[in-house]
């Protein structure tokens, strides 16, 4: 079967992500790179658990100063529904349904710039309010460290479902695309899991611990 | 290659290389690529030695030699030793699994490219102001403390190359799990592919602690923040840590290829099947998984208190026994074989010893409290040439004189082979192995001179003596190649008459698209079952049918010069107003050239079951 072939509901199978030699290889060096990256949100983790609340002088804030629970909270639940969300958009892939899985991907990159908004606001807010900043502390270079590249993380996956999104929206699901939305929405759960980590470790146990 | 070079102009030759995204072609980009840095870190090894051939010596100054010892070892590591181990890689295993290429043809061609920029980016710190001195390891307590841009350009250049590795990784372990050939399974793949699949699944868990290390390297150095400033709450050791979560496996990461590509050389001169298969690949894995376990050994007199350091030192000797499994398979494949001492058998033969007196080494190092006492001596520095130059290089001569006539489709020649092993053999014992003594006799390393008159003046000079005995072997082994490509006398599928494994049964160099019809599989040493059935190729698995293979693509080549570029522009930020928009300009050719690939449908071609019919495996069209 070409990935390119023209498909209808009748023929669109059960996996179109993993139809296909080609599409098969993607799916599982996916799986193999959020391998890697596990290892290397595990390594900002331990730095920022060693220099957590590490500043030169006394005055300056800690994490129970900084972090409230309000703002986190909201930011969880939108990253966290946006999962959910693009689960919809693959639920539509999966029945061959193009422009239901559009519309909630369009739902899940929304989602993600609300995050993405609060996390910008939330950092200018620390730098300005506290002078709590990349460059003031070895506590705020790991803070800005894990949290920036899990934001990062964020911002490239916007641009690359957009992306997607964009340039496939004249000609619908084919073989060839559908592997790419599976990994895109594969590579946004990993995001929203490091969330739920940096949600616990960062925040929770910053207010607690 | 040449073949093509006669029929194609040069500068056609060349844009095929750039572009290409065969397994074969980026072996041989990888072989040469990799050779070039071999052969710089090996003069920079050779001023070291003659730096300190005598005491008081000021043939190189002591910053310069800070300089050219980083050099040495990072070059050897990174730029040397890995790529072409991956050359191997890329050259065998596809053909050993009956594959027609890896998993992402794109990725390999990309993963090549970053390495290389990455390579030329820390490379051209010779010319920009001065190299890194702060050692391969650049512990941060001297590399935040380090002058100029030199630990900019390592910190870097290996941020670049390591992605190209990380990618390369990756593409392997796919390639193994999803493209063996009908009837390969795991239990019958070469032990060679075995080693590339440990091999990788270690670059991708080491990786990213390297990239994790060197970010936080690269942010303290040139954006200011303190992860390592004791003074703004930082801590130092976290860099320690880091580097050797990553260093640790990466030196199982260069050894396995190493024991793969012996463990084919055994049983192909000894004309028997490998002794215990299944228990070496469950050495082979254990090797891996115990790799991660051991780092701290290298960080015995941090101060990590005593039960830390116990059990590091446990750990790190158990992992002498899978080693030892090894070792004795070997012995006992050899044992009862008809034994033919061609120029990889030579090799691999002088292996077992060399490397079994650095695994030695390895477990006194092992022993905490004895540690105490060899650290950062002239012991540590034997210890570990002895398991890298005894074991990895050992196998890179045998792998390329045992895969040369695969690559190239030309046999190297076996005189001068030998030639080439007996001095670099002498040279290598006697260069390192007075080592030993020196370190016991109280010569620390990265020292740049000595004072005489306290008993080191002959060890060192034997030590030096042995050093130029390995550069005239390096010297003879490529008169050797030039002699060999300009005779370039073709052989046959399997030049050395006793191969086991697939990529004998195909032509040399093989066609581009590998196999025309995917070979039926039937057991171990796959090959050498049909021959031993008077069979003279493979069954295959598939009528002749139409083939898919890949386009040639630029982007890689692109992706890479843009970080290239941006990294130039991250290293001059502070002192220049075009460092941040340099930075900006190289990140955005390489996001826009991911986004071009992205956006581009590229399904590739097909071969033509009728002109597949018409080319009876001439094999000349690679």
């Amino acid at each position: 079967m070409a990935a390119e072939q023209k498909m209808t509901y009748e023929t669109w199978p059960a996996s179109p992500e993993k139809q296909t030699l080609e599409a098969k290889n993607k799916f599982l060096g996916f799986w193999f790179f959020l391998g890697g990256e596990t290892v290397l949100f595990a390594s900002l983790f331990a730095t920022y658990l060693a220099l957590k609340d590490k500043v030169p002088s006394s005055d300056m804030a800690l994490a129970k100063d900084l972090f409230e629970i309000p703002l986190a909270f909201i930011m969880t639940m939108l990253l966290l529904t946006s999962s959910l969300t693009s689960v919809y958009a693959m639920y539509h892939m999966k029945n061959f349904n193009f422009k239901k899985m559009q519309l909630w991907l369009g739902i899940t990159v929304l989602l993600g710039l609300g995050f993405l908004g609060l996390e910008i606001y939330e950092f200018n807010h620390y730098v300005h309010e506290f002078h709590h900043s990349f460059t003031s502390s070895a506590f705020g270079s790991a803070f800005y460290t894990l949290v920036g590249f899990h934001g990062g993380h964020v911002a490239f996956g916007l641009l690359w479902i957009t992306t997607l999104m964009i340039r496939n929206s004249k000609r619908g699901l084919n073989l060839y695309n559908a592997p790419k939305f599976y990994v895109a929405s594969l590579y946004w759960h990993f995001i929203d899991v490091v969330w739920v980590f940096i949600f616990t470790v960062v925040y929770l146990m910053g207010m607690v611990g | 290659m040449s073949t093509l070079a006669q029929k194609k102009g040069f500068g056609a030759v060349l844009w095929d290389y750039l572009t290409t995204v065969d397994h074969k072609k980026i072996a041989i980009l990888y072989l040469i690529a990799g050779g070039f840095f071999f052969l710089l870190g090996g003069l920079e090894a050779m001023f070291i030695r003659i730096q300190l051939a005598v005491p008081n010596n000021d043939f190189v100054s002591a910053g310069l030699y800070n300089e050219i010892l980083t050099m040495h070892g990072t070059t050897m590591i990174f730029l040397a030793a890995m790529p072409l181990i991956f050359a191997f890689m890329n050259a065998v295993m596809p053909l050993q699994i009956g594959a027609r290429d890896v998993a992402f043809p794109f990725l390999n061609s990309l993963g090549f490219w970053l390495f290389f920029f990455g390579g030329v980016f820390l490379n051209l710190s010779w010319f920009l102001g001065g190299a890194p001195d702060a050692g391969w390891t650049s512990y941060a307590s001297l590399s935040i403390a380090s002058e100029g841009h030199g630990i900019d350009f390592y910190a870097l250049g290996l941020q670049i190359s390591g992605a190209g590795t990380l990618i390369g990784g990756i593409n392997f372990l796919v390639t193994i799990i999803n493209m063996r050939a009908p009837g390969m399974t795991y239990m019958r793949m070469p032990m060679f592919t075995w080693a590339t699949f440990v091999t990788s699944a270690l670059i991708l868990f080491a990786f990213p602690a390297l990239t994790v290390g060197l970010f936080l390297l690269i942010f303290d150095r040139m954006f200011g923040s303190n992860f390592f400033d004791p003074a703004m709450g930082g801590n130092t050791i976290i860099w320690e840590h880091f580097f050797w979560i990553f260093g640790h496996p990466e030196v199982y990461i260069l050894v396995l290829p190493a024991f793969g590509i012996f463990s084919e050389i055994f049983a192909i001169f000894s004309r028997k099947r490998l002794f215990g298969y299944s228990s070496m690949v469950f050495a082979t894995v254990l090797i891996g998984f115990l790799g991660f376990m051991v780092w701290a050994h290298h960080m015995f007199t941090t101060g990590m208190g005593p039960i830390a350091n116990a059990i590091f030192a446990v750990a790190t000797m158990a992992i002498a026994v899978p080693t030892g499994i090894k070792i004795f398979n070997w012995l006992f494949t050899m044992w009862g074989g008809s034994i033919t001492f061609t120029t990889p058998m030579l090799w691999a033969v002088a292996f077992i010893p060399s490397f079994v007196a650095g695994g030695v080494t390895g477990v006194m190092l092992a022993s905490a409290a004895q540690d105490y006492q060899y650290h950062d001596s002239y012991f540590v520095v034997a210890h570990f040439h002895y398991v890298i130059v005894g074991g990895v290089v050992f196998a890179l001569f045998a792998g390329a004189h045992l895969y040369w006539p695969k690559m190239f489709g030309t046999m190297l020649n076996e005189f001068l082979g030998k030639i080439t092993f007996v001095l670099f053999f002498i040279g290598f014992h006697l260069t390192f192995f007075i080592q030993h003594f020196l370190g016991l006799w109280g010569m620390p390393r990265r020292i740049f001179t000595f004072l005489p008159g306290q008993g080191l003046e002959t060890a060192n000079m034997v030590s030096t003596v042995g050093a130029f005995f390995m550069a005239a072997a390096v010297i003879i082994m490529l008169i050797n190649i030039v002699i060999t490509s300009v005779k370039n006398e073709k052989v046959g599928n399997d030049p050395w008459g006793d191969g086991r494994t697939l990529e004998w049964a195909i032509p040399s160099p093989p066609p581009f698209y590998n196999f025309k019809q995917l070979p039926l599989v039937r057991g171990l040493d796959a090959y050498w079952l049909e021959k031993m059935e008077g069979k003279k190729g493979m069954s295959p698995a598939e009528p002749l049918g139409d083939i898919h293979m890949p386009n040639n693509s630029f982007i890689p080549f692109v992706i890479s010069l843009g970080l290239f570029v941006a990294a130039f522009g991250a290293m001059y930020r502070a002192e220049h107003s075009w460092g941040i928009p340099v930075l900006i300009f190289g990140m955005l050719i390489t996001l826009g050239s991911m986004f071009v690939r992205s956006v581009k449908d590229d399904h590739g071609y097909h071969i033509h079951k009728e002109d597949l019919e018409d080319n009876n495996d001439k094999g000349v069209k690679a």
